[in-house]
């Protein structure tokens, strides 16, 4: 056991504190992707090695080599001091490393670049109203036709879609072919004649997602990632890169951390919601699941420094867990402020903005998005445990 | 960085693991439990391997190792569901004599096999029932109830104010009657004191409170390697056991029973990892730790030992089975040294959280 990151890290440490210290105070509120000011933020993380680190200098990143302690010491740093640590969103976490790994030469010369810079704004079509869990079903169509693919079908819980200026997109493409083998990753300008977006407004008020038609769309046919017939591929590989990030741990101990001063409030009779035993028990117990899931953060990240332990099952039910605590924690919160959990919008009793109201909605919804609480258990069992598949039903068509 | 088992840390564990498997199985569990065999017999095995020792100094004759090199030997008697004075005799009491720098004599008689030590501390902890100790005339006059290992040959008592006495069983005045519960793998006794000699140990609230830590992780060790067994026979039943013509494993209701278990206990291994780990080296965690820890470990060990049993359906409620022995193994480690309520109570206390 060796919980410290040695001098050379330490080294890096202060580097990465003096960064903030000379330039903190130029980063952007989180949330605030499309300003001038988070652009020029962006570029200047690049330059110094806090956003894009790992990314060749030939596609417009840093060009550091990969260190899983360097990144997490600059997760940690930026964090503490509530830094922004730049900007985010499907295309950079999930389509860019996608690239590097399996895009040809000119398309990560093409699109990694501006896509880092947040030049170029992506969104994802991968589920369907009839694919969802099963995504692999999914049944929007792609024929050649000449030198295009003319795409003709529906997307749906497609974020961003209203702001993106692309879309990576899963596709059938090999119709006669089983259903994991039909499918390619297309590439293509939300602009293109045949595209059509509606927005979906969720629980919370707000239309975090959209419905995506495509009719007749056509595009080039080189605007393709892998093989024809791939696309099930790539996509996974994605998945697996979507899932971790979804519940990190961290981020539920900060949040645990606001809602012990919301506890420590007095009300007007001068009263601590955290002095009554019953809800300061609430409190512990998901204190204590918190620290069980950062100490097996803890075990992930040695494992990957490592590579001497066999965390698979480790890894395998972050989502599940972590999206089911973070709605319980978020719900205390709202039963800690009783009525005035209830408020929201432009309430003018509500606290802390209605984040915890906000929160509470949004992790129900992230309980379900990306692989639902089903679906992990399916997976957990099958792939961690090594229990069999459901038998097969025969399709229906 | 480095968080996780060392080389020599995980041979220790298989070499253990191995070794229990074939000397200790069920059987001989079950002999125990029925009162036709003791766990004498188990202890001098285990006294082979250097275990009673494990975190006695050298100089005494132990192994001089620490607290997460018991804790992981802890898992492993869980696992077996194995009968033994590992948590009192190895964790607690070595923990108690080192840092009070007392009875060098005790000591060197647990690392030989000759001595165990029982403790009983709820007094201490929080009496959940009529029954304490006071001192008149210079000696213990009262009872405890509940000591842990109703064989010891001595006992280590502790009062409201976290002073620890030592206590030879075979002392004028002291009874000692065993009690039963519904663990059978390890024994409890009830202590009567009737102006019985006591070796004053430690007046100093910080080496109980460190005894009691370490005994907490032990106890989360033993839970994580209970729940862990269950949990393997579970899934190991579900893939065998056959009905509507298929096994049961295929069925979602099964298998997502046994996800849930595993998505809450792996979890464990790190969480008891590191409150082993923050005993030694991160003294400032160590009782928010050690208190959440085995809180955490008892709902758990709870939940996977109940639902195991349903996968097992009804075979899971017989004695032939014997599953029970997890379940109620868990049911022991839930109880003793505190509840989760007052341990997460506890651990809200070391972050000032309690007025």
């Amino acid at each position: 056991m060796d919980l410290s990151f040695g001098p050379r890290y330490e080294d890096f440490r202060s580097e990465v504190r003096q960064f903030i210290q000379e330039h903190g105070s130029k980063s952007p509120q989180a949330g605030n992707s499309g300003s001038k000011k988070a652009m020029a933020w962006q570029t200047l993380l690049i330059e110094n090695g806090y956003a894009a680190r790992t990314i060749p200098k030939d596609y417009g990143g840093y060009g550091g080599s990969p260190d899983i302690i360097e990144s997490r010491i600059i997760a940690e740093e930026f964090s503490k001091k509530q830094i922004s640590t730049g900007l985010g969103g499907q295309g950079i976490s999930m389509l860019v490393p996608v690239l590097l790994e399996m895009g040809s030469e000119a398309q990560k010369k093409q699109f990694v670049g501006p896509t880092i810079r947040g030049e170029m704004l992506w969104c994802q079509g991968y589920s369907e109203p009839g694919a969802g869990s099963d995504l692999a079903s999914l049944s929007t169509k792609a024929v050649i036709d000449g030198d295009d693919w003319v795409i003709n079908g529906q997307k749906i819980w497609t974020s961003t879609a209203h702001l993106a200026d692309w879309i990576f997109c899963l596709v059938r493409t090999e119709p006669t072919k089983p259903k994991h083998q039909g499918i390619s990753f297309l590439l293509f300008k939300m602009n293109t004649p045949g595209i059509e977006i509606r927005p979906l407004v969720d629980m919370t008020g707000d239309a975090n997602f959209n419905e995506v038609f495509f009719t007749d769309v056509r595009v080039p046919k080189d605007q393709i990632v892998g093989e024809r017939g791939q696309g099930w591929m790539v996509a996974n590989a994605i998945l697996g890169h979507e899932r971790g990030s979804l519940a990190p741990p961290d981020a539920a101990q900060s949040r645990l951390n606001g809602v012990i001063k919301l506890m420590e409030e007095k009300n007007f009779a001068g009263e601590k919601v955290i002095d009554n035993p019953v809800f300061r028990d609430r409190l512990m117990k998901i204190q204590g699941r918190i620290l069980a899931m950062k100490c097996n953060d803890l075990r992930l990240l040695s494992a990957k420094i490592n590579k001497n332990q066999d965390t698979q099952l480790a890894s395998m039910i972050v989502k599940l867990q972590g999206t089911e605590l973070r709605h319980e924690l978020e719900s205390l919160a709202i039963d800690v402020m009783g009525e005035l959990g209830l408020a929201y919008g432009d309430n003018p009793y509500i606290k802390g903005g209605g984040s915890w109201q906000y929160q509470y909605m949004y992790y129900l919804g992230l309980i379900i998005g990306g692989g639902t609480s089903q679906i992990q258990k399916n997976i957990i069992s099958e792939r961690g445990l090594g229990m069999p598949r459901e038998p097969k039903i025969e399709r229906k068509d | 960085m480095e968080f996780g088992l060392s080389n020599d840390q995980s041979l220790l564990q298989n070499q253990v693991a191995r070794f229990l498997k074939e000397k200790v199985p069920l059987d001989l569990v079950r002999a125990v439990a029925e009162g036709r065999q003791t766990d004498r017999i188990i202890w001098s095995e285990l006294t082979e391997l250097g275990l009673p020792g494990i975190m006695i100094d050298e100089s005494l004759g132990g192994l001089g190792l620490g607290l997460l090199d018991a804790s992981i030997i802890a898992e492993r008697l869980g696992y077996g569901v194995t009968p033994s004075p590992f948590l009192t005799s190895a964790i607690i009491a070595p923990t108690v004599l080192q840092l009070s720098k007392q009875r060098e004599d005790i000591l060197s008689k647990i690392v030989t096999g000759e001595t165990r030590v029982g403790i009983a501390f709820n007094q201490a902890i929080r009496p959940a029932h009529e029954s304490g100790f006071e001192i008149k005339n210079g000696k213990l006059d009262g009872s405890l109830l509940f000591a842990i290992d109703s064989d010891a040959d001595y006992y280590l008592v502790a009062d409201s104010d976290k002073t620890i006495y030592l206590i030879d069983r075979n002392s004028a005045g002291l009874e000692s009657i065993p009690l039963s519960t519904v663990e059978k793998t390890r024994s409890s006794a009830e202590l009567k004191f009737s102006q019985v000699e006591g070796d004053k140990i430690s007046d100093d609230p910080d080496i109980f409170d460190k005894a009691w830590n370490a005994g907490l992780v032990g106890l989360a060790a033993d839970n994580l390697g209970a729940a862990q067994c269950a949990l393997d026979q579970a899934v190991n039943y579900a893939n065998q056991r056959e009905q509507f013509n298929r096994v049961i494993a295929s069925f979602q209701a099964v298998k997502h029973m046994c996800a849930e278990m595993a998505a809450q206990l792996e979890p464990c291994r790190a969480m008891v990892w590191y409150a082993a780990h923050a005993f030694s080296d991160i003294p400032e965690e160590s009782t928010m730790m050690a208190s959440h820890t085995k809180a955490h470990l008892s709902e758990v060990g709870q939940f996977v030992t109940r639902t195991s049993t349903e996968v097992h359906g009804g075979m899971g409620f017989t004695d032939l089975v014997g599953l029970h022995y997890w379940f109620k193994r868990c049911g022991f480690n839930r109880q003793a040294l505190g509840s989760p309520e007052l341990l997460r109570d506890r651990a809200a206390i070391a972050q000032d959280l309690v007025p």
